[in-house]
Formats: structure tokens, sequence, C-alpha cells
């Protein structure tokens, strides 16, 4: 689950995590008053959208950039009116772009150096870990890649937790001096602890910046969260903000689908993680584009199936539906049935391949035998991907 | 001999009053697995099925049943503390199928395991089978939710992060006639207690099995690990195929552990490190069952 910038800034502020003052404006009006509040002039308007890239992007309206600084509280106002209502294209957000409804005014700093820092949690040692790096501002992936040496690795013990020797160690990497790294050590304590507190799997600050005055603060932020812990962390899960989703995979939560939308035209209804990604695979394989993953999970229900089958068959660029079933506990009767009430319910146009193996399988052919489905039946995984690759082609 | 389990392990289930666990104990039970006791806090003294004990804590469940290895059903907030009182009492397997629990929780299980004689499968996994000689595979042990019909009982160790795809394999082999020595759904979880390199030395060590089945998916590089090993150590041929070359960066494909981030984790690299180590790729999930048989 992904926040917006202005979110972060709040949890940042609950945590302790310095940041430059700043307020989010859903007006224009709001946006001048926030303005005026930080007084007036050296304050930047911000879009809020889920994307990078929205400083370079451009809006729809032909207004160029999703980030400025202004001079006066008048143009700040100015400034959100062109940018709220508006949709903003950028590199990350694809053509059609994301909707603006808010803005975030924030005091702009002066910087005297930008840095990098993140948390997250390291799948080959099993503990979390920071990284930190002086080359700041700029893609760290290119930092990696290019010159390694210059990222730091600072791996924190899972019951010990982050210790001051570690947060010293990594400021004299970083170059600090004089009160900075007193100041990185705290603002570091409060991130791991905001870390660990709100369950994130990801927390980076690019840039981090020392600025004339001695201060240490976080510019921006980009966070992810454990999906397996929002069950724990209500005051997260209310930060989300269903907008800058996909509505097909919101319709899909709904119903404890597992659903991410594709840009192909076979839609695929799996059982399993593993085998709709091989699905998937397959599909294109054999020179399909899949239109999306579905995983209806190992207990599924007629309810779920049916629902499923709405949601795939809701995007315009579907052409065919292939169903691929490996019933190991799961009833194959249970998924014949739900594709019997939902290709009833939905009114099928499209070619419908289902491939259906294991438990009580001869029960769910019969089912669809006499349920009146117009399908195309496969005998296995292979046929049933070329099976639905050439039924679109047709 | 197979790994890990075999038709006399004694098995106790955490969960087993609750309608999943209580589901697949009856199964493992029709298996012919000895499961000999359950484990429900506030339910002990009932009796499971008529035969299956029901115990408040897994030290008394251990105590009066025997049982060395668990299978755990109970829900995400309390698995981190199932795993533990299982590694608390000692048993030498535990094997955790619950999906969903926060990775904050198996970081803290993994670093209080350090130095334990507990192994740990999974989470968020199938669990493990080792087929019997009976009808259908029956009489053999049946640890998790995999379908044990579909197994046959061989000479094929078979290893997957994915239950379905670990099914849809191990039906590819059964249907060639191909049995299979222990099949391993090690869980889809980032963190997890057993890697496709520790099941793969096991394989090794393992003289009933003859060949091995290694399925993998994209994110981190547990498989790339795995293929160096074999590369160097392995006497036994291996097949292998990777989930998820279609799958968008950046994206969570189901399992929490399915996402290509920064670049790593694709399936493109994996499939080349398993190339480099003299693994057998097959080209479609349609194939593992065939490309191993042409190893053979």
């Amino acid at each position: 689950m992904n926040i917006h910038e202005f979110q972060a800034k709040e949890l940042f502020e609950k945590f302790g995590v310095p940041t430059p003052a700043g307020k989010v404006a859903s007006t224009p009006e709001e946006a001048q008053a926030a303005a005026e509040a930080l007084g007036g002039q050296g304050v930047v308007v911000k879009a809020q959208v889920h994307a990078g890239g929205r400083g370079k992007g451009t809006f729809k309206n032909g207004f160029q950039g999703g980030v400025h600084l202004v001079s006066s509280a008048e143009e700040a106002g100015e400034i959100a009116g062109k940018m709220i209502g508006q949709t903003l294209v950028t590199h990350q957000t694809g053509e059609e772009g994301k909707l603006v409804r808010q803005v975030l005014i924030a005091k702009s700093v002066d910087i005297d150096h930008e840095h990098y820092l993140s948390i997250l949690i390291d799948r080959e040692t099993n503990q979390p870990v920071i990284i930190a790096s002086r080359e700041g501002g700029v893609n760290i992936e290119d930092v990696a890649e290019n010159t390694p040496e210059k990222i730091h690795n600072e791996f924190i013990h899972p019951t010990l937790g982050l210790q001051g020797y570690q947060t010293r160690k990594l400021a004299a990497k970083l170059g600090l001096t004089g009160k900075k790294p007193r100041a990185f050590g705290k603002l570091l304590a409060s991130l791991y602890k905001l870390f660990i507190e709100s369950d994130c799997s990801m927390v980076e600050i690019n840039p981090l910046v020392e600025t004339p005055d001695g201060d240490i603060l976080a510019l921006d932020a980009k966070f992810n969260f454990d999906d397996n812990a929002l069950y724990r962390q209500p005051q997260i899960e209310a930060l989300r903000d269903p907008e800058e989703e996909d509505p097909r995979e919101v319709a899909a939560a709904k119903f404890d689908l597992n659903y991410i939308g594709l840009d192909g035209n076979i839609a695929c209804l799996v059982n399993g993680a593993g085998l709709a990604m091989a699905t998937m695979d397959i599909i294109n394989h054999y020179g399909g584009e899949p239109a999306n993953f579905l995983d209806v999970g190992g207990g599924a229900t007629k309810e779920q199936v049916t629902n499923a089958f709405k949601i795939i068959t809701g995007d315009p660029n579907v052409k065919g539906i292939l169903v691929n079933i490996f019933g190991g506990i799961m009833d194959c009767d249970v998924i014949a049935h739900g594709i019997v009430a939902a290709t009833k319910e939905v009114g099928l146009k499209i070619p419908l391949i289902v491939r259906l193996e294991g438990n009580n399988v001869a029960a769910g052919k019969e089912t669809l035998a006499n349920g009146g489905v117009d399908l195309i039946a496969a005998d296995n995984l292979d046929d049933a991907a070329q099976k639905a690759v050439a039924a679109i082609a047709a | 001999m197979a790994i890990l389990i075999n038709e006399n392990t004694k098995v106790l289930i955490q969960g087993i009053t609750g309608s999943f666990g209580g589901r697949h104990a009856k199964l493992s039970l029709d298996y012919g697995t000895k499961v000999v006791a359950g484990v429900t806090p506030g339910k002990g003294g009932q009796t499971f099925e008529d035969v299956v004990p029901v115990f408040d804590t897994v030290d008394q469940a251990v105590a009066e049943s025997g049982a060395t290895v668990s299978a755990i059903f109970v829900p995400p907030p309390f698995a981190a503390d199932a795993i533990l009182e299982g590694v608390d009492a000692g048993l030498d397997l535990v094997v955790c199928i619950t999906e969903g629990i926060p990775v904050i929780d198996m970081m803290r299980v993994r670093a209080a395991m350090e130095g334990s004689k507990t192994r740990l499968i999974g989470p968020n996994c199938p669990g493990l089978v080792t087929p019997g000689t009976g009808e259908d595979s029956h009489g053999g042990c049946r640890i998790g939710i995999a379908p044990g019909y579909i197994h046959k009982k061989g000479n094929v160790g078979v290893v997957s992060r994915s239950g379905t795809l670990t099914y849809e394999a191990v039906h590819q082999l059964t249907e060639l006639g191909i049995g299979q020595s222990t099949c391993v759904g090690i869980g889809g979880d980032p963190i997890n207690g057993t890697s496709h390199l520790d099941i793969l030395k096991m394989f090794n060590e393992d003289p009933e099995t003859e060949a091995i089945i290694m399925i993998g998916e994209i994110g981190g590089t547990a498989e790339e690990e795995a293929a160096a090993w074999a590369a160097e150590h392995c006497k036994k041929p291996i097949a292998g195929f990777i989930a998820g070359a279609t799958a968008p960066p950046g994206r969570r494909m189901g399992h929490a552990g399915a996402i290509v981030s920064g670049g790593k984790g694709t399936a493109a690299a994996k499939i080349e490190a398993l190339k480099a180590a003299g693994i057998a790729v097959a080209e479609t999930p349609s194939t593992m069952g065939k490309t191993l048989a042409a190893m053979l």
C-alpha cells in the first residue's frame, strides 16, 4: 500500500522525524491561506498523486510542472488553481495521467547537501537494513550500479533494534560534522521507530538534506506498508486513497480476490498465486497477452468466482477468458457452478476456455456441460493456452 | 527414507478445532498419516473425530503423544506465537500453513529460533507430502493442505514456493508414471524458515531421491543461491521452472515474496542462473514433468 506525500509528512511529524513545515490544501483558497501561514514567500506548491516525476510532468490543460516554487501567498493560490481538478501526466502515470485533488504547501529550504536514506527488510539476512549514501537527490539505483562504494548498509538486529553506535557510524560515513551527527542520530532513531511500529516494508527519504543552519531534514518520502500487517494498523489503513488505485483492483479486494490489472487481452482466472503467474507466462509463451493476474485462492466460493468473472469481463480490452483450475483440495464443481452462474448473469460474448483438473473434476465438467455454457474445454494447461490464443485471433 | 517426514512420523495439529485446520487434519487422517494430537488453547480434553486428543498447549501434546512434527493452521495474528510454542516444545519440524503473517513477526521469529533444534517450513506454504505405497499413495505422511491422491511413491523430490504449481508438477509426474520421494512447499513469503537450498541439500543426501524438480518464482535471490550450490555439489539431475516472467515490476503477485524490485529477482535472471548451473529449465509450466523425464 502507498500513501501521499502530505500523509508521509504527517507520519514524520507524529514520530518526530524533522521535515519542512507544510499543509495540505484542496482548494486555491486553502492553498493561499496555508502559504500565508508559512510566511508567503519561499513556499513550494506540490501536486499530490501516487506517482514520481511530478516536477517534470505536464498537466492535460497544458500547465507545466507539478512542483512550483512561488514568491507570494497569492501566487500559491493561483498555481494551486491550475493544478487542482486537473490531470497530471508524468513518466510514471502512463498517458492517462492522474487527477490532482490536493496540493501540498510546504516551506522551501536552503540546501547545503543532499543525502539518501532508506530502511527496508532484507530478505537474505531476514533483518532490517538501513541504506545511506552521500549521493542523494538522484536515482539511487544508478549510484549502486556505478559507484557501489558510496552506498552504506547497516543491518539491525531484529530484537535488539537500532543501536547508538550504528547511527554514529552512518553519520561518519555520510561525512556529517559538528552538531549534525547528533541531529542525524535523533532523526534515524525516530525513523526506525516509525518503520517498526507502522509495519513498513520500506521507507525511503530522497533527499535527506543538510541546511546552512545545521539542520537535517527529510525533504521527500516514499513509503510501502506490509499488506499482511494492515489488520493491526488501522491508522495506516485509513490513509489508503482508493481514487489512486486501479478500480478493478479495488473491486477485487472487496471479494478477497487477488487481482492485478495488465495491458493484454486474455483474462485469466486461476487458483493459486504461483499457478496464476505461470498461466500468464504460458499465454505469453504462445504469443498472447495476459490482461490480468487473478488468484481466486484455495477455498474460493461460487460468489467469489461470479464476482471474479464480472471484474475481468468489465475490462474492455478483454477478448477472451482462460480459466485454469487445479483443484487440489478445492472442489472443481464449486468453480463450475460459479462459472455457470457468472456467464448467465454477465451474458458472456467472448470465447471462454476452461481447463479443470483435480478434485471432483468429473462433476465439475458435468455441471459445465449441463449449464448451457458455450465454452472451449481444454485437456491441460498447454492445450488451454494455445486454444485461448487461437480463439482471440479468430 | 524420503526427507523430513515418513509414514511413521507422529504429527500434531495446532488449530485442529478451527474449520481450516480440522478439515485438513481429517484429510491427513484419511490419507493414513499418524495425526496423534491437536492443540487449541481452551479446548483441551476434547477429542477430534473420535480419535485425536486435543490439548491446551503444545508442551502437553508432545509429552502425551510423542509428536515430533507440528502443522500450524492458526490465524495470522497468532501464528508467530504458535511457531515459537512449537520451537519451545522441542519439535523437530514445524510446518506453518498460515498465510498473511506480518513480515516483522517472521523476522523476530527467525531471530528467536537461532540455535534451536527446530526446523521451520513456511509460512504461507502448502506443507509437505511423503507418498505412501497404497492406492492413490495412501499410507504416506501428508502435512498441510496438498491433495494426497495426486501423488505416487517414487524417487523424485519436488521443492517449490507455490502450492498449486507443486500440485501441477506432481500431477504431471504421476501421469507419466514417475513417483515422488518427498514434495515440499517452502512457502511464498519473503521471510521463511527453509529455503530451496536447504531442501536441495537434503534431497542430495537422501538415497531414495534420484532426481529433483525445483520450482521457483520472481522475487529475492533464493533460486540463484540454490542453483550456484547445485552446480558444485548436487549429484542428481535437476529440472526447474521459474514463474513470473510476465509479471510487471514493483507489483506483489499474490505471494508476499513475489515482487521484482530495483531490477532484482526477475524471472530472466533466475532462469539464466538455473541454466548456468546445468539445471534443465522447462519452457512452460506444462512441461515440468516431461523435462525431468528426459533427464532420467
